[in-house]
């Protein structure tokens, strides 16, 4: 039988994520022992290959192909799982959602203290994708199935959460997983 | 969420100053961009004061000072007159606030000053209560009742009524600074709806004509007590009351409705010992009517044997479950019966001072409810040595509210009393271990009061012989909405719900809210059941329903109510029922799939767990309720999508600013 597959994806994140998915450090050998990883940064797949048991989530949506790249996720996954805070409730990103865009783009690009534009341009490309009025997480566009908490979520967090879930066990947390002070 | 807080415009200061002083200056000035009322004031103060000093008050500063000298002099008189006691906060806020139009930044420091206190304190008292601003609001404010049955009888209306009779939208003053209109909870009225306060005066039973007639009264001679044109029945006629309330007393019990000669309680009380009169109540098993139903006996006892210099006894009398009014009845019509219970509690307990928190709603009723009090004292039936027991001193002060459900609840309704936000406490330490100021503090309801004086009166056994097995005794219920009687109808303990109906005139009835917004609904398959603390437990609302009523939007309206109600200070409630309302609104807009039903039942049983206080934990009842109760009308209204997408988010409208911005169209919302 052919091993389950694994995609991953970062949309408004840092990768900070990624990295604590990276931080299982030498079990990723024994990880791809149980699975196959499809469309992730990891092994730079850009298009899915086919049909996928688990997709990581990291980060929320901010612009348009964020909301593509998710929805094609819930298209392809079958369990989809937000891992980290701004996959969760936006996060930092969402620190602009009380700002209009517009304002949010003037203060970036034209007057914050450390601007330097001679030319007062506002990026805008047509490969750039248009932003959305603020930042959702990701279960405000699609389905979400489970929720890693954590910023980012301990690697064995996501170890524990992966390995619960490939082997149907149920997932119980220590307490020292679960806390973030 | 209760947060306010406007910076207040404090130029407009002096001028209420001058005003309440009895000034002449002309209104009209008003409205002079040239002339704004620092301008006016500048003119006043020339005209009355020597050439040398009018100079030195035309400047900047010198203007600014003399309407802090009058400023200072208004509220160093309200200080003083409470005893420059900052537990006495609420009674100097609202005395500014009907002195000035309004408690403004100026004042506020003043009277932090005056009472010794951080301005904070006074800033967040003023900031939380709905009848108080920081920035002046009309001369006259007309607050129409917004609830769920005002709606019902055609407020909307109502409200279109006084917005173009007025030609401002709720929330907005006329530009003459004369009328400013805005929305209240449940003003007590349900069963005269739609009802509105102006300033104090109450219009009931309001239509379009009658919101244009109030408009173009108040435009004539702005006073507002010139509404009332037909005096209401019973006490509401009184002179010190004058009302168009009506009581709509529909039936009468022996307990609450029935005669009694004042003190007839007392000399049953004083006869006996403390404890014999807490054993009395004890025997007549009273259970708090206020909702909760904790045996009022076993209160009494707590109170009693607390450690305490001194201990209290606390009438709650800030009647905001929407679709109770039964209080207001009782205080118009046996307010001796509630002021002897409140005393016999006093002695039980070993109390010499009773507060009634009465809610800023019926502060019509505070004049007529003072002269009550005083006449007690003239027969000696409240004061030292009440009816020549030596050694038994006790007296009731009136304490006003100025606008927060909250305040219902006992804990928040303490820090009330003791001068503070409507904040709710920690329990325990439960009131009758600590309570107002950290004294053991016995806090009951109106109509435990009434029962506690009527049980001494005519004996335990007599009692405890009406109700049913777990309930003893009658009880009031307000009845309002789809019936064809709507008013008070005092009712044995354990009578059912179809009955009870079918006295109403509802036996059309497809859904009841028993006991409030943080009661529950029921629909018929449980109209068989009975009214009672083991069943349907209700502090004496009964909202009810006709067929064409969408129960779901009625679970939405009172979310709404909790929401504006929250104090804020616990996420659960502050956030949580922000979400339901979310959802909620997602399923009665036709965007709900099956597992929000799921979501709402956990994030309402969340609520209803981590919450801190009683707000909060009844809060997501009307979700949780109907979700029980009226499920098929939740399921009628979700569909299975099965493409894991969100119905709710709209890619269109969330990249229409980017579109705008950028002047390019979206690449994804074309092509979905």
């Amino acid at each position: 039988m052919a091993k389950p597959k694994v995609a991953t994806t970062s949309l408004a994140g840092c990768f900070g994520c990624h990295m604590s998915i990276l931080d299982i450090d030498d079990r990723i050998l024994k990880l791809i022992e149980l699975v196959d990883f499809d469309k992730s940064p990891v092994n730079d797949i850009k298009k899915f290959t086919g049909r996928c048991l688990v997709g990581l989530i990291e980060g929320g949506c901010c612009n348009e192909e964020n909301v593509r790249v998710l929805q094609d996720f819930r298209a392809h996954c079958d369990i989809l799982i937000s891992v980290g805070d701004c996959a969760i409730m936006g996060g930092i990103p969402a620190m602009r959602n009380t700002i209009p865009l517009k304002e949010c783009l003037d203060e970036a690009y034209l007057n914050g203290p450390t601007v330097y534009n001679p030319t007062k341009t506002i990026p805008n490309d047509e490969e750039i994708p248009l932003l959305l009025n603020r930042v959702y997480p990701a279960h405000e566009v699609v389905t979400i199935d489970y929720f890693l908490p954590g910023c980012p979520p301990p690697a064995d967090t996501i170890w524990e959460a992966l390995t619960a879930l490939l082997s149907g066990k149920p997932l119980t947390l220590p307490y020292q997983l679960i806390k973030y002070d | 969420m209760r947060r306010r807080g406007t910076i207040g415009r404090r130029f407009f200061v002096p001028t209420r100053i001058d005003d309440a002083a009895g000034s002449s200056y002309n209104r009209e000035s008003f409205h002079d961009p040239a002339r704004r009322p620092h301008a006016a004031a500048r003119e006043r103060v020339t005209e009355r004061v020597p050439r040398a000093a009018a100079s030195f008050a035309a400047s900047a500063y010198g203007m600014r000072h003399c309407m802090n000298k009058k400023l200072q002099a208004v509220i160093q008189g309200i200080c003083a007159r409470c005893g420059k006691d900052r537990t006495r906060m609420m009674d100097i806020v609202r005395e500014t606030q009907a002195a000035l139009g309004c408690v403004s930044s100026d004042a506020m420091d003043l009277i932090a000053r005056e009472t010794g206190t951080h301005r904070v304190e006074v800033e967040s008292v003023v900031s939380f209560y709905a009848f108080l601003s920081s920035a002046p609001k009309g001369k006259v404010v007309i607050r129409l009742c917004n609830d769920v049955v005002d709606k019902m009888q055609g407020m909307e209306r109502v409200a279109k009524a006084f917005e173009d009779a007025l030609g401002i939208a709720f929330g907005q003053t006329t530009p003459d600074g004369a009328i400013t209109i805005e929305y209240a909870p449940c003003i007590g009225m349900s069963d005269q709806a739609p009802a509105a306060l102006v300033n104090d005066v109450v219009v009931t039973s309001l239509s379009s004509d009658a919101a244009r007639e109030i408009v173009a009264a108040l435009k004539e001679h702005g006073d507002p007590s010139r509404l009332v044109r037909q005096l209401g029945d019973g006490n509401n006629g009184h002179p010190l009351v004058r009302a168009m309330v009506r009581n709509n007393i529909r039936a009468r019990g022996p307990v609450i409705f029935a005669d009694m000669e004042p003190g007839a309680a007392l000399k049953g009380a004083l006869a006996m010992t403390p404890q014999e009169v807490i054993r009395d109540v004890k025997t007549a098993r009273l259970r708090g009517r206020g909702g909760a139903g904790f045996p009022t006996g076993m209160k009494w006892e707590f109170t009693r044997q607390a450690p305490g210099a001194r201990r209290f006894v606390l009438c709650n009398a800030d009647e905001g479950e929407p679709g109770t009014f039964k209080d207001r009845v009782m205080l118009t019509e046996c307010p001796d019966l509630l002021f002897e219970g409140m005393t016999v509690a006093g002695y039980a307990i070993g109390a010499d001072t009773g507060i009634m928190y009465l809610r800023a709603e019926y502060a019509y009723l505070a004049p007529f409810l003072e002269d009550v009090l005083a006449q007690r004292r003239a027969k000696h039936l409240l004061g030292p040595a009440i009816l020549g027991k030596q050694g038994f001193n006790f007296d009731i002060r009136i304490q006003m509210g100025a606008g927060a459900y909250i305040c219902g609840e006992e804990t928040a309704l303490i820090s009330s009393c003791e001068g503070l936000r409507g904040d709710p406490k920690n329990r325990p330490p439960f009131p009758a271990q600590k309570g107002y100021l950290g004294f053991p503090t016995v806090v009951n309801n109106v109509e435990t009061f009434c029962c506690a004086a009527r049980i001494l009166a005519k004996g335990p056994g007599w009692f405890a012989e009406m109700g049913s097995k777990g309930s003893a005794g009658t009880k009031l219920l307000s009845v309002s909405g789809d019936c064809r009687s709507p008013g008070v109808y005092e009712v044995p303990f354990g009578v059912t719900l179809a009955d009870f109906l079918a006295m109403a005139g509802a036996e059309d009835a497809a859904a009841v809210q028993i006991g409030g917004p943080s009661g529950q609904m029921v629909g018929r398959n449980d109209f068989g059941r009975t009214i009672c603390y083991d069943d349907l437990a209700t502090g004496g609302s009964v909202i009810v329903f006709g067929p064409n009523r969408d129960v779901l939007g009625v679970a939405l309206e009172f979310l709404e109510f909790f929401i504006d109600e929250s104090c804020g200070y616990c996420t659960p409630c502050r956030v949580g029922n922000v979400l339901l309302r979310e959802r909620l609104h997602a399923i009665i807009a036709g965007r709900g799939e099956p597992a929000d039903l799921e979501y709402l039942q956990k994030l309402g049983e969340t609520i209803k767990t981590a919450s801190r206080c009683g707000l909060g934990q009844t809060s997501a009842n009307p979700v949780l309720a109907t979700l029980k109760n009226f499920r098929s009308e939740y399921e009628k209204r979700v569909k299975a999508r099965g493409d894991g997408l969100q119905p709710s988010f709209d890619l269109r409208a969330a990249v229409a600013d980017a579109e705008a911005i950028t002047g390019r169209p979206s690449v994804h919302a074309a092509n979905p």
